[in-house]
């Protein structure tokens, strides 16, 4: 029970005047900053960083979190109202979440996506206040073989779940990986698919790929439509709180896997995303909904965000334990504390015990503060809906470009995001699916550097892959889930075959 | 852009050639890796491990195959192959926002993307959403005004300025 007698000490020092002043600030900046593409929570993070240096650390860390807080919830907005995930772990969200909105059902769906939100990261939290030392020294075990079978496992599970042709779905996905290897090589340092381009030495920047095939993608769908930008009959009633809650307990289950594999993803550090995806891919094999999932279900925008934020908040478990950041954003409140003199790692706990247990308190009071602030918001957000939609295209076009544009400050991205929406409207218009493609774009120079580091080790033996039972497991299940859709048809035509056809 | 205009709308392009076109144009992209794995190599080099080549071989030489058989099940004329994909007047409504985005993203290079969206958004609004010359011209300059405080005086972010800028001292 100490930990509880340390939370309740940090408490008191979160709870000031001060201190919540401080995170409505840095929730609405993060608010922000998740609903504009581009300006991610790493680089708000990063831009603010140095307006805390005056601050004593406590007060610094709190904004800082709350600002993350704050892009967490606010890149939902854009995925459900516009089918543009302002932040990568929200492409999952636009799934469910869009169909909902041309369904006339935003408000619900922007309830539902805050509250399980709220509800990740709180399940995420608790984990760290009592788990941190466990989950720690468990996540000391992982090598580039651990590494790449979490990899496979998150990419088999797209071909085990995905909706319509398996094929489809491996070409989008490798087409992922071709560009993600595109530049310098991070084993060898050579360059590779380059042709003498120097502009492609830095390789195709995901978030560019994304801004390009959801964002200006999206753009072009609604244009061939007609004038009418989808979910512009959202009805905005002030009761969508209520409504949406009565209907979340149903889905315990949904919220208690989407945890888990959250905070599974979080520590390992698979991240964010990757826990968005399979939270989502998880909850459509399981869930009774499942196969309304893609039409714009509540569950839908509920597994993902669970898991998403669950993932977000855990990723600060090893930072802080270890010094090993989980996420990008995490990365850069580690180099926060460097700079506020504080050593992360395991001493942290015991030489400024006042940091750390006011930080995890500031993370209950700034998820609960976040939480009331965007519900009362949900019908302003809701209303963007109503501009004419010949204002939000060019509109939306101009945000693009310029998000395209700060990636890596070069207008090369910008005429690359343009193609990209090209192909992002042929793709959505043939069905190849783009969240394959984007995950690859994300994961693929790791997937790859922590697959030849496992070679290396191995000196080219697979085998190295069921080397221990953790490692092995999890391998077994990627490949299980990478052959599902061919173990179905021979299933299918076993039992159609046998004398009594099972009832589907 | 009336109804009737759109029901009638001539058919451009059916599913079966849009879906060819893209099961080809995944295989252009195979060509163009395995030709670049080639030249780096996709052997293992003994204490050196696998040569930068190998990863992306194998996995476009997965695309190609996907790919091979996405076009195999496109080829056949089918009932929903022949459905229509694309029309003229949805391409024409897709081109109106899409050149001028071109022509944006290639003014920005010379006057700057403030004053480049401004001129964009404004005329789309006139153009396309028929809106009075006024209302155009004060929401236009108003979403880059916005947008031109949040990143460059709040968030500090450099994006491509013109001599508008320039004159205003930034």
């Amino acid at each position: 029970m100490d930990e509880l007698n340390a939370l309740f000490g940090g408490f008191a020092v979160a709870l000031s005047a001060y201190h919540i002043m401080l995170m409505v600030i840095g929730i609405t900046l993060g608010v922000v900053i998740g609903v504009l593409p581009g300006l991610g929570g790493a680089n708000g993070v990063a831009i603010l960083l140095p307006l805390t240096f005056s601050m004593p650390p406590t007060s610094a860390i709190i904004l800082l979190t709350s600002i993350y807080w704050g892009a967490l919830f606010g890149g939902a907005i854009t995925s459900i109202l516009f089918n543009i995930p302002g932040e990568p772990w929200s492409v999952a969200t636009t799934f469910d979440g869009h169909p909902m909105a041309q369904n006339g059902k935003a408000d619900e769906a922007l309830v539902g996506a805050f509250t399980a939100s709220f509800v990740g990261a709180i399940f995420a939290v608790c984990l760290i206040t009592f788990l941190a030392p466990v989950v720690a020294k468990f996540a000391l075990k992982f090598g580039p073989a651990e590494f790449f079978a979490v990899q496979f496992l998150t990419f088999a599970s797209f071909i085990g779940m995905g909706r319509g042709s398996a094929f489809k779905t491996v070409a989008s996905m490798c087409l992922g990986f071709a560009l993600a290897s595109v530049g310098l090589d991070g084993v060898t340092g050579t360059l590779r698919m380059t042709f003498g381009q120097d502009e492609l030495l830095n390789g195709f920047k995901f978030l560019v790929a994304v801004i390009g095939l959801f964002g200006v993608g999206e753009i072009l769908c609604s244009m061939e439509d007609g004038l009418k930008f989808n979910g512009a009959t959202a009805k905005l009633r002030m009761d969508a709180v209520i409504r949406t809650w009565k209907q979340l307990p149903k889905m315990w289950l949904t919220f208690l896997r989407s945890c888990i594999v959250g905070c599974w993803m979080g520590i390992t550090p698979g991240g964010a995303t990757p826990a968005s995806f399979m939270g989502y891919g998880i909850a459509k094999r399981l869930s009774k909904n499942g196969p309304n999932f893609g039409k714009g279900e509540l569950e839908g925008v509920v597994a993902p965000e669970t898991a998403a934020h669950a993932a977000g908040t855990a990723a600060l478990l090893p930072m802080l334990t270890l010094g090993i950041p989980g996420s990008p954003t995490a990365a850069v409140l580690l180099g926060g504390l460097l700079i506020w003199g504080l050593q992360p790692g395991p001493l942290l706990f015991v030489e400024q015990p006042d940091f750390v247990w006011g930080l995890i308190a500031s993370m209950y009071l700034g998820n609960v503060v976040g939480l009331v602030m965007v519900l009362t918001c949900v019908p302003a957000f809701a209303a963007i809906l109503r501009v004419p939609f010949s204002i939000i295209a060019p509109a939306i076009v101009f945000i693009c470009a310029i998000g395209a544009f700060t990636v890596n400050n070069a207008m090369f991205d910008v005429w690359m995001m343009l193609i990209f929406g090209v192909l992002g409207y042929l793709f959505n218009k043939l069905r190849y699916p783009l969240p394959p493609l984007v995950l690859a774009l994300v994961l693929g120079d790791q997937a790859e550097s922590s697959f030849r580091q496992a070679m290396l080790v191995s000196q080219g033996d697979v085998s190295i892959f069921w080397s221990n039972w953790l490692c092995g497991s999890i391998m077994t299940l990627g490949l299980v889930m990478a052959f599902w859709p061919t173990l179905q048809t021979l299933r299918a035509k076993l039992t159609s075959s046998g004398p009594v056809a099972r009832a589907a | 852009m009336d109804t009737n205009d759109e029901a009638e709308g001539r058919a451009l392009f059916s599913y079966r050639t849009l879906d060819i076109a893209v099961a080809l144009f995944f295989l252009v992209v195979c060509a163009i890796v395995v030709t670049d794995s080639l030249r780096l190599g996709i052997a293992w080099k003994p204490n050196e491990g696998p040569q930068p080549g190998l990863f992306p071989f194998y996995i476009v030489v997965a695309m190609g195959i996907a790919s091979l058989v996405n076009l195999a099940q496109a080829l056949p004329h089918t009932e929903d192959g022949a459905k229509t994909a694309t029309t003229v007047p949805g391409i024409k409504r897709m081109a109106a926002i899409f050149v001028p985005a071109v022509v944006f993203v290639f003014a920005t290079n010379y006057i700057g993307i403030y004053v480049s969206a401004a001129i964009y958004i404004g005329a789309f609004m006139v153009f396309f959403g028929k809106f009075p010359l006024w209302k155009a011209a004060a929401v236009s300059l108003g979403i880059a005004i916005v947008n031109f405080m949040m990143f460059e005086v709040w968030f500090l972010v450099p994006l491509p300025k013109g001599p508008l800028e320039a004159a205003l001292g930034y």
